[in-house]
């Protein structure tokens, strides 16, 4: 078939002619896929082709091996795997032939898709001879070819992971990229390219940075190339130095010094797309260094796989004074550009991080800073020095920032309503903010908020909500924190006077005309949800106040109109917010019994609401209004069946969003919520949840994080329903049980092991839930036959050895339940078991109260089942 | 390959509020999960295994002399057959309310002033709040409400209460209390101890009960301020003799909660669990908020309601032991309804009242309204429901009170032995 046209014509800017172009194209890929994609690699070796056709082969070729979706991805691997090999050859000798196309877009299309095909292939020992024939002969390639070699290699590296590529081959790929990068290499492309493939390639460099010489060589060739003429080499350069200084930290030492200066010039002197990378390889060190500390922190014996080299603590007499610099070149107008991303920012994001790293340390470097420049006439000058006291609040003790602050508050308030730049105000208001956040609340001493103080400070801030909405946005986030600081206060809150009146001017800021602008209106309503939840016994007559003017403003979003897509989704954050807003009042009001009861009066109308606000779309639930559900369902309990019949579809439809698989968890999380609310009432719609719950499991559509929730669901649903559940017993506990093997054995990264021991604990849960449910039934000995699967399991993840607490609490929980239910008909078979005796004792003698709870339980149903 | 994005929140907090609700949202779930496992394991373990343990070890204050009154021997045989541990832990849902029901001294109400108020008798102002036990074990400290669910969990300074302790925190050393845990100022306040440091006050006088309350519970730091070993505040509640300068103090006098009526203790008692003649709830306006029954609204119903339960011959009879039979249920409604042996049902009691002969209950003008809310364990007491209709029509006033313990005064004293009705 003769694509070209096609090609064309799928460019077209008349609608029709596109529309046909693209649906022959698809009829042409699945009458024939290998004809199509041979002829779409043709169309893109093609020197004839006109470049557009030639870059939209490539580009459709390449969403031929590659998606978005974890199952679609799957989906296309496999399908390319299959595919006739000596078209495969074909395509991939067209795609290497046009590396060396004089058209560059061409070769740049080609070398994405080589690595494409590379990521699929590799990992299945295939195309073994790619890396070799990108390299047999680069060096005696004209410019243009070796620069799209060089790409390719980038992208490879970006493409598949290390261990796929053999030592020896990636000492090749390193030894080409960095004499690619080399001064000697007289063509800027070509070197560009290089400094580009290297950064990808560093994280198969492990072998490589372990050896002195050859890590001395790499870091001069990256160094040397922060020097290059060609901005864009030093931006490229100073991306692998960043790169660097997180993948190979405990590699530097001997180069920090160096870098340090290369650094400092480069953020005082160089373009701002460097002097930006320059900043983010500190920032980058004390990511690092914040974690290395926080490990040490965290472990008495303070044996870190890594050890820190307080890199930044010996840096900052020097790094300090150049990040205060950059604090002055500040932007007019950044706090009204949500997209700004500029040198001063930058800095004062990295001023934040040193704090981080070094706690009191930065102080004296950066108060003399403060004291020299927060009264200058140029609000450049005020407003950096205002920014670098608010970066230092989080880090150094309080002992040493408290005197400050309190010498600072007044300033600070009377510059919130009175300074006349709008920046300055911005940042005061954020300095405030982080002032509550870490230095008020009920850990700190010694409080810098006292009753002379408070009305001041909450009279500031409401009237500096009436400012611009970057400067209320920032009041609100001030208010917030002000509010958390009183959240264990104890009976009485020192906010309870201006109770009404936050509530007032928060609610006031969500009707502002600009309330969109600078994210104002969620701002507000998150701030009002925060007062709401530190809000004691006194303010609740107010809170519950506020249910009407919420359900209000939520039943004016739902009035029937046409809207536009635009409209929709306004009205869907509104939703959201207000949703939001009411699942935070529930969950206050439904704690406590007497405020439970004044708030149910609203129950039925809140309910009719969300419900409302379902039916504002057509295929999805709204979130939040899930979430409201799940705490309603909570406070109403088992009045909550009157909803049911109208809720199912919603509840439905929210478990069928493999999509937006948060949607989906929530709604099992919600399920959960009803089933204790409506223990056995729930049975009429347990066909359909549990039908749909084991649909959701065998999906590999659906998100991971999704499963572990449904499995705890189910022991949610035979904990409500007891031996009703017995319907569904075989199919859950058949999945149950191919979940268990699945996750007794862990090999993967701690981020593998911690969704494990989340899978484990939902297995767990289900289980406890069932023997429960089952408990003192007739149907009991149904549970006979997966005793021995059940404590084979417990037995096997018990000698794994790497469960964390919450599994162990669960786990042994579980052994409990089983010998309870079962009693003496299990009696051997837990005799047997290694739990019984070594698990059992070690969670006896847990310093955990929950593991030792569950544990004497155990003991206690065990001993129990035995003597009978 | 375009430079690589390195732009970082600027003037942000690290967390969401969406992500924050989600979060508090799923803690929530968790622990309703938790709570509910527990429930139905009857996970009391502290309790339960407790109990058990207790009969062995001695008292360790063996110079103090007991009174022991008459009948406690059999009265500990029955309670140490309620806490078997076996048939407690095969309980499920209503069964485990009705079991922690049951561990908890109820008083009667007052529909009539007994003798010897002012000599034989204690009283109190009732803090109102959620009544509780407090059980301090293994360095943890754990409330449970009436209906079995955990209201808190946390350290305290009563004895075994925190990790802190050690030398006292054998595994013998436990406390359990009788609370009302007052929202207002997050205060527990005991109301009866009824295990101390290992040693069991059960059968005990609710004289010395008290004296050794009071005497206890300030020494072991358990009255101080929260701090990070003892979360919350314990406080002992003025208790005094039931004359008429202590009933006037109990009735009118300053206390740091919110009353909740007067409680009378009579000082011989036992702890006896269960509806006891021998401790008294009475209330007026004046020492309660809530004096007339509300419904689940909130609100007062025009008609007095009542919880009975439903026995097998259509009989409907109150939670006393031995039960008061209150009329009997229409076939009609039994079967329409659907309604079984053991369900509690609510009634109205309609303009025909209660009728009395020779002061026992004759008639009940009883209305069938459904059935009750399935977080009720029991079914009203009688003494409940006559102080409930007495309070609509002829209330007992704390003159009534007053005047007894004067009339009382008056009169030769009464020969000083007591009945106990145990």
């Amino acid at each position: 078939m003769e694509v070209t046209q096609v090609l064309l014509n799928a460019q077209s800017i008349d609608g029709t002619v596109r529309k046909n172009a693209e649906e022959s194209l698809k009829q042409f890929q699945e009458q024939n896929l290998p004809g199509f994609l041979l002829s779409l690699s043709g169309e893109l070796a093609n020197e004839e082709k006109p470049v557009e056709t030639r870059k939209l082969a490539g580009l459709i070729l390449k969403n031929a091996l590659d998606a978005k979706e974890e199952h679609r991805k799957f989906e296309l691997v496999q399908r390319w795997l299959s595919l006739d090999g000596n078209a495969k050859s074909q395509i991939k000798a067209g795609l290497l032939k046009t590396l060396s196309s004089p058209v560059s877009d061409a070769r740049s299309t080609a070398s994405q898709v080589i690595a494409k095909v590379a990521g699929i292939e590799l990992p299945h020992k295939q195309w073994p001879e790619l890396v070799g024939s990108l390299l047999s002969n680069v060096h005696q390639l004209p410019a243009h070819a070796k620069q799209a070699t060089l790409e390719t290699l980038g992208y490879l590296c970006e493409e598949v992971s290390p261990d796929v590529i053999d030592q020896d081959q990636v000492n090749k790929i390193l030894t080409a990229v960095v004499q690619g990068m080399s001064a000697s290499e007289g063509n800027t492309d070509v070197r560009l390219a290089a400094t580009r493939a290297l950064y990808n390639a560093l994280g198969f460099a492990q072998a490589n940075f372990s050896n002195d010489m050859e890590r001395d060589y790499l870091m001069r060739v990256v160094c040397e190339a922060t020097l290059s003429p060609e901005v864009r080499i030093r931006q490229a350069a100073f991306e692998c130095l960043v790169s660097i200084s997180s993948t190979y930290y405990e590699k530097l030492a001997p180069y920090i010094q160096d870098i340090f200066n290369i650094t400092a010039k480069a953020v005082r002197e160089d373009e701002e797309p460097v002097a930006l990378q320059a900043i983010e390889f500190w920032s980058s060190i004390c990511d690092e260094e914040i974690d290395i500390l926080e490990e040490y922190g965290g472990d008495f014996t303070g044996d870190s796989d890594i050890p820190c080299f307080y890199f930044i603590k010996q840096a900052i007499p020097a790094l300090v004074p150049m990040l205060l610099e950059t604090l002055l070149k500040q932007e007019e107008d950044q706090d009204q550009d949500e997209g700004a991303w500029n040198i001063a920012m930058a800095g004062g994001t990295c001023l934040g991080l040193v704090a981080r790293t070094v706690g009191d340390d930065i102080v004296p470097l950066v108060v003399p800073f403060i004291e020299e420049n927060v009264t200058k006439p140029d609000w450049r000058q005020r407003e950096a020095a205002t920014y670098a006291f608010g970066s230092i609040l989080e880090g150094p003790s309080p002992a040493k920032l408290i005197p400050l602050v309190n010498v600072a508050l007044n300033f600070m308030l009377s510059a919130l309503t009175k300074d006349p730049n709008s920046h300055v105000k911005d940042t005061t208001a954020w300095t405030l903010g982080r002032i509550f956040e870490f230095l008020h609340g009920s850990a700190v001493d010694s409080p810098i908020i006292t009753q002379a103080n408070c009305q001041q400070i909450v009279a500031v801030l409401l009237q500096s909500m009436k400012d611009t909405p970057n400067v209320a946005e920032k009041a609100c986030g001030a208010l917030y924190f002000l509010a958390q600081g009183y959240e264990e206060v104890g009976p009485s809150s020192p906010l309870t006077p201006f109770f009404q009146e936050i509530v007032q001017s928060l609610l006031t800021v969500t009707h502002r005309e600009d309330a969109r602008e600078s994210r104002l209106r969620t701002a507000a309503y998150e701030t009002l949800n925060e007062v709401v939840r530190c809000s004691t016994d006194e303010t609740a007559p107010l809170v519950l106040q506020l249910v009407p003017v919420i359900i209000m403003e939520l039943h004016n979003t739902v009035e029937g109109q046409k809207l536009s897509s635009d409209e929709r989704e306004k009205q869907s954050e509104l939703q959201g917010l207000l949703c939001g807003c009411l699942q935070v009042i529930i969950q206050k009001l439904g704690s406590s019994e007497s405020t439970k009861y004044l708030f149910l009066q609203y129950a039925d109308q809140i309910m009719g609401l969300f419900l409302s606000v379902f039916a504002c779309r057509s295929a999805t639930v709204h979130e939040e209004a899930m979430l409201a559900i799940g705490a309603l369902a909570y406070a109403t309990g088992p009045d909550f069946a009157k909803y049911m019949p109208e809720f199912y579809r919603y509840l439905e439809m929210g478990l069928q969003n493999f999509e937006e698989y948060q949607v989906c968890a929530v709604t099992v999380g919600v399920v959960g919520d009803i089933c204790r609310a409506l223990e056995e009432k729930v049975v009429p719609y347990c066909d359909g949840i549990m039908t749909q719950l084991l649909k959701n499991l065998s999906s590999n559509q659906l998100h991971r994080s999704v499963k572990p929730p449904i499995f705890s669901c189910f022991g949610d649903i035979a904990l409500a329903v007891g031996e009703y559940f017995e319907k569904y017993l075989m199919w859950a506990m058949s999945a149950l049980q191919s979940a268990a093997e699945l996750s007794t054995h862990t090999t993967g990264d701690d981020e593998l092991i911690e969704y494990i021991n989340t899978l484990r604990n939902g297995i767990l849960e289900a289980y406890s839930g069932i023997f429960q449910g089952f408990k003192n039934s007739p149907k009991t000995q149904l549970l006979i036959p997966y005793a021995p699967h059940i404590l084979q399991f417990l037995d096997g993840i018990y000698m794994e050895k790497d469960m964390d607490d919450v599994v162990m609490k669960t786990a042994i929980g579980v052994l409990g339940d089983l010998a309870d239910t079962l009693g003496s008909h299990a009696a051997s078979l837990i005799q047997q078991s290694v739990s019984s005796k070594d698990f059992l004792n070690e969670c006896l003698s847990s310093e955990d109260v929950m593991i030792k709870e569950s544990a004497e339980w155990a003991k206690l149903a065990i001993s129990r089942a035995i003597s009978v | 390959m375009a430079p690589h994005d390195i732009r970082r929140p600027f003037k942000r907090a690290a967390i969401s509020d969406q992500q924050k609700r989600r979060e508090l949202s799923l803690l929530r779930q968790a622990q309703n999960r938790r709570d509910a496992q527990q429930q139905a394991r009857c996970l009391a373990s502290s309790i339960l295994s407790l109990q058990s343990a207790a009969p062995e070890s001695q008292p360790e204050q063996s110079d103090i002399e007991l009174e022991t009154v008459p009948g406690a021997e059999k009265e500990s045989e029955a309670f140490s057959k309620d806490l078997d541990v076996r048939q407690a832990s095969k309980l499920r849902g209503p069964e485990v309310r009705k079991w922690f029901a049951r561990q908890l001294m109820l008083p009667e109400w007052m529909i009539d002033v007994p003798d010897r108020l002012a000599q034989d008798w204690y009283v109190f102002a009732r803090p109102a709040g959620k009544r509780c036990f407090v059980v301090s074990s293994n360095g943890t400290t754990v409330s449970r409400q009436r209906n079995g669910s955990i209201l808190h969990h946390f350290p305290s300074a009563l004895p075994a209460g925190a990790k802190i302790r050690d030398g006292s925190g054998s595994a013998q050393s436990y406390c359990i209390l009788d609370c009302i845990f007052h929202e207002l100022d997050q205060t527990y306040y005991v109301i009866d101890m009824v295990c101390w440091n290992g040693y069991s006050l059960y059968d005990c006088t609710a004289e010395f009960r008290f004296y050794w309350l009071n005497s206890k519970l300030e020494e072991s730091g358990a009255c101080n301020a929260p701090s990070h070993y003892h979360k919350f505040r314990f406080s002992a509640v003025p208790v005094y003799n039931c004359d008429q300068s202590g009933l006037h103090a109990a009735y009118t006098g300053v206390v740091p909660y919110a009353k909740d009526g007067l409680l009378f203790y009579n000082k011989h008692a036992l702890y006896q669990t269960g509806n006891t003649p021998l401790a008294l709830v009475w209330k007026d306006e004046n020492c309660s908020q809530y004096v007339i029954d509300t419904d689940g609204k909130g609100e007062i119903p025009s008609q007095q309601q009542v919880v009975l339960e439903l026995q097998d011959d259509r009989k409907l009879v109150t939670s006393d032991d031995p039960p008061v039979l209150f009329g009997c249920l229409d076939g009609d409604i039994i079967e329409k309804s659907g309604l079984h042996t053991g369900n509690l049902l609510r009634f109205a009691i309609g303009d025909g009242g209660l009728s009395f002969v020779e002061g026992k209950l004759e008639k009940a003008d009883l209305i069938y309204l459904g059935k009750s809310n399935r977080a009720r364990a029991f079914a009203d007491s009688y003494s409940k429901v006559l102080f409930q209709f007495m309070v609509r029509h002829s209330p007992l006033k704390i003159d009534d009170l007053l005047a007894s313990i004067n009339s009382a005064n008056d009169q030769e004293k009464t020969p000083s032995d007591i009945e106990m009705v145990g």
